[in-house]
């Protein structure tokens, strides 16, 4: 089934096109597969796939508009080689559905197809799972790459249901039961489910009330229910009594005999238990039962032990061992080891995983940050997505119309995004097509003065920035070390650990930030695709959560926590948007989907430069202050290199601080402050919390070996209060999923110089969300929105033109940004935004990264160029990354913790054959003084051939020429060698 | 589940009555010891448990006839497991108990109920044995007691034939059967005798391990207490039979904690030197079972 495309991407995106239109044309003239309309639907193009791959994308756009331009598809592009691999998911109606994924791409990529495609959103109960060598089935882990799972054989998969929700009632849309029902039946018949005879009757009469609706004699006959299979041996007397019963349902809809069907399913004492063949410490042959509330022992069909998840002290397995330790029980004294056989270390891993997993869903508010050890041994993983309180409660913000699926499984369901305030996400969208589709600088700031940052340090800042790269590189263990997470998130008192192979790891008590950070990095794109939460309903989880790190906070909500100012707009943007797409339109919400993706793709990218110019202090601290964190970014970003400089150094936020700045953001943001972006602007009475995202994300792939080339967008985000600020971190994460989304939207352009410049991406996001409490202002925020994005659309047309002067300076520079003043219509294309509030800095040890913070406050208008930033320093790393951050001492610190208004933010995104720039400029005001910082992230892509040395301090020195008004506050180089094996296979 | 329905509907109440000898159990006169047992108060007993269950209940209730041949016939409960409208019929232990269930498998299968036998020995169930005595259904999930006289086979079994219940199973000590130690209570309520460390460790075993609902527990002093019959009667009121005062004078208390039941204090002193109980009495079955 696998299908190699090793080619050239063009030669790819032609197939990605024709299998999107295939998947039409049989959507249409099928009306069997149902399932098979993915592309077809606008929303399905905001889902799609991250931007690193191009392909995606561009099948993406296709699909969403498929007779319009494909200017997405750039001639460059074709230079990059991204292999296609053919993937077949069995759907859970039997059918089968073929998406091309990129061959790197990671789990969730293909996760988030078919979620698209079966215009799934509560999906966080569902995953995908392929067969091992043994046959067996593993769960795709969604932030690994598919290859690494899938080590041999066809790229097949099944989609099933992961988390059987105790009381399916819960669910909040009438498609997802019909999902569960379809897992169900399959369960019932397969024989996993046993049920008694009457059962069988019960669940088969609603199974055909379902699909064939009332019972009609003269059109069905009396054998009508034949061809549906009710039970592992079906009986001519189950036909018979599920008819019997089938004649008493008449005006029964679908939904409700699915309810039906599920409120006697969920009673059924094997429902949702995922059975393990072991043996007991006696050899005795048994199964371990792994479900909502614990463990369970069978020995046969009889229970004969159960372990409650707060029964449960420790999971661990070492080989083909599994262990649990167990509380003490009311008349024991010591806890006690329990040891189980397992046939192999793979199964034993496996239950491992699977226990892991449903601990952290059915029993944590949120997930666990990973591990922290370095070199320890073990299993790294942790269940990093959404967790069932977490899923309800986004669910519960789902807005769309209940979509209309048709149930047959031979028939097609039709998937239909809901309209809802489709104006406002449309506007938001748009604009953020412009930003990416220009390589063109976008100036926000009016007339301002910019002033350079100086870098201080704060932990939360410090936090933020390793967040950013933890996101980047999940899978690396250093990411674990990163900071302690927060284990508040359990329910129960009790903890569970989760160890592998005798490591016994202390979940809970680590840092939230890093865990968030972790976890944001490892399946940044789920969590980006699964916040549909809107911003709103991130308010409350923070303030519900108090701290921000623990309890109600999601993933995604730790994840913003723990984001540094700018990591933090990148994530906390993502979530920030999506909100506001699930409010404003469900079309939104693809886009966010795609920007996670890119965000995993980042991964990829051989060897990147960032160069960050943070107007923040805290930023640049961040990432400079502690080594310790310079690791935790090497993990994330890589071979990213962080040029920081900090236009302004906010003097450490402290969270009243921040709230005057919100305040005076509020009141200061100028309408061409507006960003495009914003997709939701929160402002509280106190503080306005403006975030964009702008995720760039860009595919260069120029060897296969090689890698990708994508660049990270650094969203910055301005947090008026502290709550605010803890949205905003989470956001910053989503951030990037909303840059993807731009990015779906994006135009590419080419300049026409040498080096093609993907726009695309950065553009895209430039999303950014006002979100009052009061709500009025949103309303105009919005307004200001349209009104740009309006104006992005014509920039877009003449991009090329009269603004591809800045693009394609930008272009040619690679890092190239204009600081100065740009024309109006400039200006709001480039706005990213965000930027202000400084605040953070007071509560480092609260997790609230702040984000960057700008605040006005006059800062040196220039701060010595002499910043460190060794270009040559960059170490040569054989290892697969390494990070280095040069931070110039801290220039000026202003004691203010007020954070000035943001004027502006903007991302830019350059693209030559092995360089990849991505520029966010961030404009604040504060006090009549402009701040303006710009991190450029710089990925350079290339094999040997290219020396990356030279290149970065080519870069470096570009970025220094371009603003020598400006100082370099802050250089993170992060450089990642393929080693593995595996790439030689590209 | 289809059959999942709070515990304590039943229309119907199969019994049968005390043979002539009663007390002369053939071959177990190490079970009885020296015990005398009064048949005649044993015949009265039981008709005032059958006339409890007709009239104040308001059961259909069928009598089988005593069968002289069969001493322990009357332990009706040990034969079969009904729930819903499938009724297994038991192996019992002992030898001479398993053609008890001959009468009651007509019986069930008169009532329209679906029988599923345990097997031969030889079967795949071989050596499977089972009594209804040592089997607790709450409405939600089985408990079953592995003791001298139930073995895991039978367990298994009963699994098999009740698929969409959990089968919990709980090791049961000396001689003595599971229900002698517990019942059903009420639709969610278990009486638990708390008259040792044994039946303590059953209870958490039972009652904090194995089961995943929530079950309130009414705990009594003595023993005998807690073996009683609950049933919500066709009036929708709360029946409880259980041991009079007499018999478990301290427990009466306990039982007047349980909100709007109509007790009705049922003597079982005979019986209970045999090692039995009200429950052991009758087999009780819900015909008006629906699935809705």
């Amino acid at each position: 089934m696998t299908t190699e495309s090793g080619a050239d991407s063009e030669a790819k995106q032609p197939q990605a096109n024709k299998e999107a239109e295939k998947g039409k044309t049989k959507a249409a003239a099928d009306p069997a597969s149902p399932q098979k309309q993915p592309e077809q639907l606008p929303a399905a193009v905001g889902h799609s796939t991250p931007t690193r791959k191009d392909q995606e994308q561009e099948e993406d756009q296709e699909s969403h508009r498929s007779s319009t331009s494909r200017l997405s598809k750039s001639p460059l592009r074709g230079v990059k080689k991204v292999k296609m691999m053919q993937c077949k998911i069995t759907l859970l109606d039997g059918t089968d559905y073929t998406v091309n994924v990129e061959k790197r791409a990671k789990g969730h990529v293909l996760f988030d197809k078919v979620c698209e495609h079966l215009n799934l959103l509560e999906k966080d109960y569902f995953g995908v799972t392929y067969r091992d060598v043994e046959n067996q089935k593993n769960w795709l882990d969604p932030s690994k790459e598919l290859k690494k799972q899938i080590r041999t054989g066809p790229w097949n998969f099944a989609f099933n249901v992961k988390f059987y929700p105790p009381d399916p009632s819960q669910l909040s849309e009438d498609i997802t039961r019909y999902y569960l029902c379809l897992q169900l039946r399959d369960d019932v018949v397969s024989g996993r489910l046993p049920c008694s005879f009457a059962t069988h009757t019960l669940l088969g009469s609603y199974t055909v009330q379902s699909e064939l609706g009332d019972y009609d004699l003269e059109e069905m006959g009396s054998d009508y229910v034949s061809e549906i299979r009710f039970a592992p041996n079906q009986t001519k007397e189950l036909e018979e009594k599920v008819m019997e019963l089938h004649k008493t349902y008449k005006g029964m809809t679908p939904a409700e005999a699915e309810i039906h069907f599920l409120e006697n399913a969920k009673k059924l004492s094997m429902y949702g238990v995922d059975l393990h063949h072991a043996k007991d410490s006696e050899g005795v042959e048994i199964m371990l039962g792994v479900c909502s509330s614990g463990l369970l022992i069978y020995r046969d069909r009889l229970r004969i032990n159960r372990f409650a998840w707060p029964k449960i002290l420790k999971i661990s397995y070492k080989r083909n061992n599994f262990y649990i330790k167990i509380r003490p029980g009311e008349f024991e004294q010591f806890e006690s080891t329990i040891g189980f056989k397992l046939p192999n270390h793979r199964a034993s891993k496996r239950l491992w995983k699977v226990c892991v997993e449903h601990h952290t869903f059915f029993r944590l508010v949120s997930p666990e940050a990973p591990p922290k050890k370095f070199l320890s041994l073990g299993s790294k993983f942790r269940y990093s997505g959404r967790t069932q309180a977490q899923t309800r409660r986004a669910s519960a913000q789902i807005a769309r119309p209940a979509p209309l699926f048709e149930r047959t499984s031979s028939k097609r369901y039709n998937m239909s995004r809901s309209l809802d305030g489709a104006p406002i996400t449309e506007n938001h969208e748009t604009p953020v097509k412009d930003g990416t589709g220009d390589g063109v600088p976008k100036v926000l700031a009016h007339e301002d003065i910019i002033t350079t940052v100086t870098t201080e340090r704060k932990a939360e800042e410090e936090k933020e920035e390793q967040e950013e790269v933890q996101k980047a590189a999940t899978e690396t263990p250093e990411a674990t070390e990163m900071t302690p997470l927060r284990h508040d998130t359990k329910t129960d008192s009790e903890r569970t650990d989760f160890a592998c192979d005798g490591d016994m790891t202390a979940t809970e008590s680590e840092a939230d930030e890093d865990s968030e950070m972790r976890t944001q990095d490892s399946e940044p794109p789920p969590e980006v695709v699964k916040h549909q939460t809107n911003i709103s309903e991130l308010k409350r989880s923070f303030l519900e959560t108090g701290s921000g790190s623990g309890g109600p906070g999601q993933t995604e909500w730790e994840k913003r926590l723990s984001s540094s100012p700018l990591r933090s707009p990148r994530a906390d943007e993502s979530p920030m948007i999506e909100p506001l797409e699930l409010q404003d339109a469900n079309d939104e919400q693809p886009t966010e989907e795609e920007t996670k993706q890119v965000v995993g793709s980042k991964d990829t990218v051989a060897a990147g430069y960032l160069v960050k110019y943070v107007p923040d202090s805290i930023v640049t601290e961040g990432a400079t202050s502690s080594g310790p964190h310079g690791i935790s970014l090497s993990t994330t970003m890589d071979d990213d290199v962080f040029i920081n400089g900090t236009l302004r150094e906010e003097a450490e936020g402290k969270s009243h601080e921040e709230e005057e700045v919100s305040d005076r953001s509020d009141v200061k943001v100028s309408p061409g402050a507006v960003r495009q972006e914003v997709s939701q602007a929160i402002s509280d009475k106190k503080g306005t919390l403006i975030i964009f995202k702008q995720p760039e994300n860009k595919e260069n792939t120029q060897d296969e070996g090689t890698s990708e080339k994508k660049s990270l967008p650094a969203p910055i985000e301005l947090e008026t209060d502290e709550t605010e600020k803890e949205t905003e971190a989470p956001a910053a994460v989503k951030g990037q999923t909303s840059v993807v989304e731009m990015l779906s939207p994006t135009v590419e352009i080419k300049t026409g110089d040498t080096a093609q410049i993907k726009n695309i991406d950065s553009p895209k996001k430039a999303m950014a969300s006002w979100i009052s409490e009061e709500k009025v202002e949103v309303s105009q925020v919005i307004g200001v929105f349209t009104k740009k994005v309006e104006e992005l659309k014509t920039l877009d047309e003449v991009q090329q033109k009269a603004e591809g002067i800045q693009s394609k300076q930008l272009e040619s520079s690679l890092t190239h940004i204009t600081v100065s003043e740009a024309s109006a219509a400039s200006l709001a294309v480039s706005t990213f935004g965000w930027v202000s509030p400084s605040q953070k800095a007071s509560a480092d040890q609260d997790e609230k990264p702040v984000i960057t913070e700008n605040e006005a406050e006059p800062v040196t208008s220039k701060v010595p160029d002499g910043v460190d930033v060794p270009s040559k320093d960059v170490p040569v790393v054989h290892t697969e990354t390494k990070t280095i951050t040069y931070e110039s001492a801290e220039v000026d610190t202003n004691g203010d913790a007020d954070a000035g208004v943001l004027l502006s933010a903007q991302t830019i995104t350059s693209e030559t054959t092995s360089t990849t720039t991505t520029t966010h400029i961030t404009k604040t005001v504060k006090g009549g003084i402009s701040e303006t910082r710009i991190e450029k992230r710089i990925v350079i892509t290339g094999d040997a051939d290219i020396d990356h040395d030279e290149a970065l301090a080519q870069a470096i020195k570009e970025a220094k020429e371009q603003h020598p008004d400006m100082s370099v506050t802050k250089v993170v180089v992060h450089k990642e060698t393929e080693i593995t094996p595996e790439e030689g296979e590209d | 589940m289809a059959n999942m329905c709070p515990y304590g509907r039943f229309t119907h109440a199969v019994v049968r009555g005390i043979p002539e000898t009663f007390g002369k159990t053939a071959g177990d006169s190490h079970e009885n010891g020296e015990v005398t047992v009064d048949q005649a108060k044993a015949q009265r007993q039981f008709g005032c448990l059958t006339g409890a269950l007709r009239q104040k209940v308001g059961l259909q209730l069928i009598e089988i006839p005593p069968d002289p041949e069969l001493p322990e016939s009357w332990r009706i409960e040990d034969v079969a497991v009904i729930q819903g409208d499938t009724a297994l019929i038991t192996r019992p232990f002992k030898q001479q108990r398993r053609s008890e269930v001959d009468a009651v498998r007509r019986v069930m299968s008169e009532l329209n109920l679906t029988i599923v036998e345990m097997g031969d020995e030889l079967g795949d169930s071989g050596g499977a044995t089972l009594e209804g005595s040592d089997v607790l259904f709450t409405g939600r999930e089985f408990f079953v007691g592995i003791s001298s006289h139930t073995n895991r086979r039978g367990a298994e079994v009963l699994a098999d034939t009740f698929r969409d219940f959990a089968v919990s199973t709980v090791p049961v000590c000396g001689g003595a059967r599971l229900k002698d130690f517990c019942s059903m209570g009420g639709p969610d309520t278990i009486i638990i005798s708390n008259s040792d460390g044994a039946k303590k460790t059953l209870r958490v075993r039972m009652m904090e391990q194995l089961t995943d609902h929530h079950y309130e527990v009414l705990t009594v002093p003595e023993e005998s207490a807690a073996n009683c019959i609950y049933i919500k009667g066709p009036s929708k009121r709360d029946f409880l039979l259980h041991r009079p005062a007499e018999e478990c004078p301290d427990s009466i208390s306990a039982f007047q904690k349980l909100p709007d039941y109509t007790p009705l204090p049922t003597a079982c002193s005979e019986a209970s030197k045999l090692g039995a109980s009200l429950s052991s009495f009758c087999l009780l079955i819900n015909r008006k079972h629906t699935y809705f």
